[in-house]
């Protein structure tokens, strides 16, 4: 049995949640009786992986155990029921209310697609579709979706056949690393039906109008923009949803 | 991140009464709010949940203006076929803002209450900031503050409202509603946002537990005639260093009501008073535009690092303005 995080939902593995920034500085380990025996901090961690091999710096961490103790205003955490239809499967989760879409997904359903980056709404690598709409799935928490409909990058495939957006994706070689390639697929999916709907853009030259379609490379760039590509490859990137897109129309 | 309670109430007075509790939040789209949870700037015991209170719909009312909820969305809004048409400066103003994936989750009434994005203010490693801890200090006047304010700022505060929405609504002369346990009120867009003052911490006139219901834009005749541009450090999905919004009501050669607001210059949206008076009763072609960007940053008081903002935010409403009597 591992011992637990205080600062984080209640199921998850201290030792798995070495982000400082959703912890609250510091990972507190709890024995059996929720009682914490020590933190560790994410620097801490690594260190002592590096140090002792596979051991785990540990070491007291007073003030983080008395914030703990002291949370007057802020009641022990009550999970709460949600229902989650996630790539037309339904899901019975109970969840701390401060997990997020991204962490229900990733560390409840397993459903490892999708991915962490920056975890603030600054990257789209969590990208996924909620009721057919891209959203960032890092920036809500799990038990706002009550009853939504959830598609990730799991969920894109129709039997197990790749569509013609992954498919392009593949043929144009959009990307490198692949990290940010599953978000790039959800909002490119949804970047494609918001088109067909006529939506306008930055990028488009009178939000009076309808957008002149197929979309121009400016249109796509501007449309993608909520998406980072570390690795720079956003040239095939934009290839691929041009091919796409021309793709989707001809048929 | 500190532990809440989460309350999805059907009925607005039921938000209400458990929004009037001292640690409560309501939460919308959640874009800003749980980032601020993320990085302990806001520490709500309660969120309340508001997506579910019937406050998404974007109505005609009967004096030809526009009531758009405030739980409707940003993209939502932005594509509203009557927005769209009549209000394509607000429009613009949407699109211009954050990402499409924001946009789909942000809301209206989000968008206006959002905080500002300094340094010093969103990470908590930095001791000295009176908007966060009253009474702290503002490290930001004496610091790295290239993106801070130029006009209106005081020496407690130097932060910028980050929104372009409410720059164009500041144009169109909107006005916020607001309910409260107490009732109901509304506020002209240009008394909602606050100067920091002595008290940075207060970002807006609302009062702890009231909810904006929504937003009323007047009837227009500004469609034919409008313009936001919006200057950043790359081309999409960043904030402003300085935006303008240009709305003119043109009819024959004369322009007959003119409003220009600026964005990324102030701790609110800007109204340029002065500079847009100077162009009412005049041809478009008699209009020197720079003269005008040049009122409109009248006062400023730049600080070591953002001086440019000076110049820029002269620039901006000059090509805005010019965008703006071009566009029919």
């Amino acid at each position: 049995m591992h011992s637990r995080c205080a600062e984080w939902h209640a199921d998850c593995v201290a030792v798995r949640v070495v982000d400082h920034r959703v912890c609250n500085q510091e990972s507190i380990i709890t024995d059996s009786n929720d009682k914490p025996v020590a933190a560790i901090t994410r620097r801490g961690f690594l260190g002592g992986v590096a140090l002792a091999g596979a051991s785990v710096s540990l070491r007291w961490h007073p003030a983080a155990a008395q914030q703990t103790q002291a949370a007057s205003v802020h009641a022990a955490p009550q999970p709460v029921a949600v229902k989650l239809r996630v790539n037309d499967v339904e899901h019975a989760l109970l969840l701390d209310p401060r997990v997020t879409l991204l962490d229900a997904l990733r560390d409840h359903l397993r459903l490892t697609g999708t991915k962490k980056g920056c975890d603030r709404g600054q990257c789209g690598a969590c990208t996924v579709l909620v009721n057919g709409r891209r959203e960032n799935s890092c920036l809500s928490f799990a038990v706002m979706h009550e009853g939504d409909a959830i598609t990730t990058v799991e969920g894109l495939a129709e039997a197990g056949q790749l569509g013609p957006l992954q498919t392009a994706f593949l043929q144009h070689d959009a990307f490198q690393c692949g990290f940010c390639t599953p978000g790039q697929l959800c909002s490119a999916t949804a970047l494609l039906a918001e088109a067909r709907a006529n939506t306008v853009s930055a990028a488009s030259a009178d939000v009076r109008k309808p957008p002149t379609l197929p979309l121009s490379d400016a249109e796509i760039r501007e449309r993608m923009s909520g998406n980072i590509c570390r690795c720079g490859a956003y040239t095939n990137i934009v290839a691929a949803i041009r091919d796409s897109a021309g793709g989707s129309r001809e048929v | 991140m500190d532990t809440f309670a989460y309350v999805r109430p059907q009925l607005l007075d039921a938000a209400l009464a458990a929004g009037a509790d001292g640690n409560a939040y309501y939460i919308g789209g959640g874009t800003n709010l749980v980032d601020l949870m993320k990085g302990g700037i806001a520490r709500p015991a309660q969120l309340v949940d508001v997506n579910h209170l019937g406050l998404d719909a974007v109505t005609e009312l009967p004096d030809g203006g526009l009531r758009i909820g405030a739980a409707a969305r940003n993209s939502d809004v932005a594509n509203n076929p009557v927005v769209r048409e009549r209000y394509p400066l607000l429009s613009q103003a949407l699109l211009a803002g954050a990402s499409p994936q924001l946009r789909n989750m942000a809301t209206i009434g989000g968008n206006l209450l959002q905080r500002t994005r300094c340094d010093y203010f969103v990470d908590r490693g930095f001791a000295h900031c009176n908007k966060r801890a009253p009474g702290s200090g503002c490290a930001a006047k004496d610091g790295l503050n290239r993106t801070h304010a130029i006009l209106g700022a005081s020496p407690q505060c130097v932060a910028v409202h980050p929104s372009d929405m409410s720059v164009a609504l500041l144009a169109l002369g909107a006005s916020v509603n607001v309910r409260g346990r107490q009732g109901e009120r509304r506020i002209a867009i240009g008394d909602f946002h606050r100067l920091p003052g002595d008290h940075p911490e207060q970002d807006t006139n609302l009062q702890h537990g009231e909810l904006v219901t929504s937003v009323d834009l007047p009837k227009s005749n500004f469609a034919g005639h409008s313009h936001y541009l919006k200057i950043r450090d790359r081309a999409s999905y960043a904030f402003a260093l300085v935006s303008a919004a240009v709305a003119l009501d043109v009819s024959g050669d004369q322009i007959n009501d003119a409003r220009i607001a600026l964005g990324g210059v102030a701790h609110k949206p800007w109204l340029a008073t002065d500079a847009a008076q100077q162009l009412i009763g005049k041809s478009p072609r008699d209009v020197n535009a720079n003269a005008i960007g040049t009122l409109a940053v009248q006062g400023a008081q730049p600080l070591a690092h953002n001086a440019y903002k000076v110049q820029l935010a002269r620039n901006t409403v000059a090509r805005a303005l010019q965008a703006a009597m071009a566009s029919a």
